[in-house]
């Protein structure tokens, strides 16, 4: 079973918000990491790029497969976590620890289109 | 790769099919078969084949027999590299071409004890269309092809305790004294077994053919010496390190033997079909070469990916791209023009968004350790 955390919004394609403020801090779901397997590589946006909801903003490699990551939110990216460009793993350890980016939200209104943790829960019909 | 979707349901099975699900392998459609892709993670299964001994499923490949006066003689006609003067018990590796030089398959040619017999080994997403090759440019020469596929099973033990493992657990003291591409006939169970020291990994081993049901039995018993299944994921990532072509990806209708580089399996002191074609474009008469390209970076190139000069002028596309699991660099295998072919070229590869600066390096990435 993967686990789901309370508290925090989900998208369809499997990455999780977490709003601090005016920031959202995005990373991908704990089943999307299960799903990918060891994962060797997260290609992230630069600080200061736009990211738009519903539009790719990076990718997360495994050995085997790529698959985009989409970003929740639009905004403009304020911090991005560089500790995964050396330790891409801490994604599989630790999903909910390992945010990939930081976004200033443009427009917070996109957070209501997103799933609760019910809601993920139902998606993914563990 | 094979992209055709064939619903699930009409997918064929090898004899190990219940083993893969039993291990609790994570299965996938390849080649018109449903095939195991991992076990325990694509990286332990490729560091067992690098470091120890793995096994690995190959019984969906194809085996055709051919037999007769002409045998030889046909086979030659068909196939770039030469028979002419291999001993039995000696194996060959080559490619049958179209007329204009693309690739009908890659294959191994095994000239058999019995004289006059030989067996080909073809990839299992070709086996329809090279025995009915086969067949059609057969006709005129004294020899009887027969498609024995299904009767076949196939397991590769690969790794460099390989030799050590075979012996000690199924006995053939035999195989010690094969070389590199030799293989020789043994019994199990009073069924013929074939051993080839051959394999698709870079590494030392065999591949051991013999009937379905013994297959399963075999693969049980390296499984309980504690031999680690490997599948398809580090199969590919293997050969790839290795430098070895997938027929589909490196080699194909359209991808010649000289353009993947493979000119010296083609042996033009005798005729075969596609040589004039494969002659003339080894004067230099072809637009592109595969290379090896190395990026400076953890993003991984993959097949498709756009290669391209520093102007964005797009000169060539990844075949096949990895972040080495032995070597820990991005990798991959390009199909370039030409011009861009040379050793060191730097050459980019745009990778989603991102430019990345790479150069043309020796499509073998990994020092192969196979047994002299």
């Amino acid at each position: 079973m993967s686990k789901i955390l309370e508290g925090i919004k989900y998208s369809e394609s499997h990455e999780w918000v977490k709003v601090e403020g005016n920031i959202a801090v995005i990373g991908v779901s704990d089943f999307a990491q299960k799903e990918m397997g060891d994962i060797t590589y997260v290609d992230m946006p630069d600080v200061d790029d736009e990211v738009t909801a519903g539009e790719e903003f990076g990718a997360l490699e495994s050995v085997k497969a790529s698959s985009e990551l989409i970003s929740p939110v639009s905004g403009t990216v304020v911090e991005v976590n560089s500790d995964l460009e050396d330790t891409p793993e801490k994604v599989n350890e630790d999903a909910y620890g390992a945010w990939i980016i930081k976004v200033k939200m443009s427009d917070a209104s996109e957070l209501d289109n997103l799933l609760d943790a019910a809601g993920y829960k139902a998606l993914i019909k563990e | 790769m094979s992209d055709v979707i064939i619903p699930e349901e009409q997918l064929q099975r090898t004899c190990l099919y219940d083993a893969h699900v039993a291990l609790g392998a994570k299965m996938s459609p390849f080649a018109g078969f449903m095939m195991p892709i991992q076990y325990d993670g694509i990286a332990v299964e490729h560091n067992a084949v690098r470091q120890n001994v793995g096994m690995f499923d190959v019984s969906h490949m194809g085996e055709i027999f051919v037999e007769g006066p002409e045998a030889e003689a046909f086979i030659n006609h068909i196939f770039t590299n030469d028979i002419r003067g291999y001993e039995p018990g000696k194996v060959l590796y080559g490619m049958m071409c179209y007329p204009d030089g693309g690739t009908v398959d890659d294959l191994l040619v095994y000239r058999e004890f019995e004289p006059e017999h030989f067996l080909l080994v073809v990839n299992a997403a070709n086996i329809d269309k090279d025995f009915a090759w086969i067949q059609d440019h057969a006709k005129g020469f004294k020899c009887k092809v027969e498609n024995a596929s299904p009767a076949w099973g196939q397991i590769a033990l690969q790794g460099p305790k390989a030799e050590e493992t075979l012996i000690k657990v199924l006995g053939y003291n035999e195989a010690a004294k094969l070389g590199f591409y030799e293989f020789c006939d043994v019994l199990y169970k009073g069924q013929r077994l074939i051993l080839s020291r051959t394999g698709y990994t870079g590494e030392d081993g065999f591949e051991i053919y013999t009937t379905p049901a013994n297959t399963v039995e075999i693969w049980n018993c390296f499984l309980k010496a504690g031999v680690q299944p490997c599948g398809l994921g580090c199969r590919d990532t293997l050969r790839f390190e290795a430098g070895l072509p997938l027929y589909g990806d490196e080699l194909s209708q359209d991808i010649s033997p000289v353009m993947a580089g493979l000119g010296m399996f083609c042996k033009f002191e005798k005729d075969f079909i596609g040589k004039e074609a494969l002659l003339d474009q080894k004067a230099g008469n072809l637009t592109r070469k595969l290379v090896g390209i190395e990026i400076e970076d953890k993003a991984i190139p993959r097949a498709g990916y756009p290669v391209e000069l520093d102007n964005e002028t797009e000169v060539g596309v990844v075949t096949t791209g990895y972040h080495s699991i032995s070597l820990d660099k991005s990798i991959c295998f390009a199909l370039v023009d030409k011009a861009y072919a040379a050793l060191d070229t730097p050459l980019n590869i745009r990778i989603r968004k991102k430019v990345f600066p790479g150069k043309v390096v020796k499509k073998r990435f990994y020092q192969t350790n196979y047994k002299k």
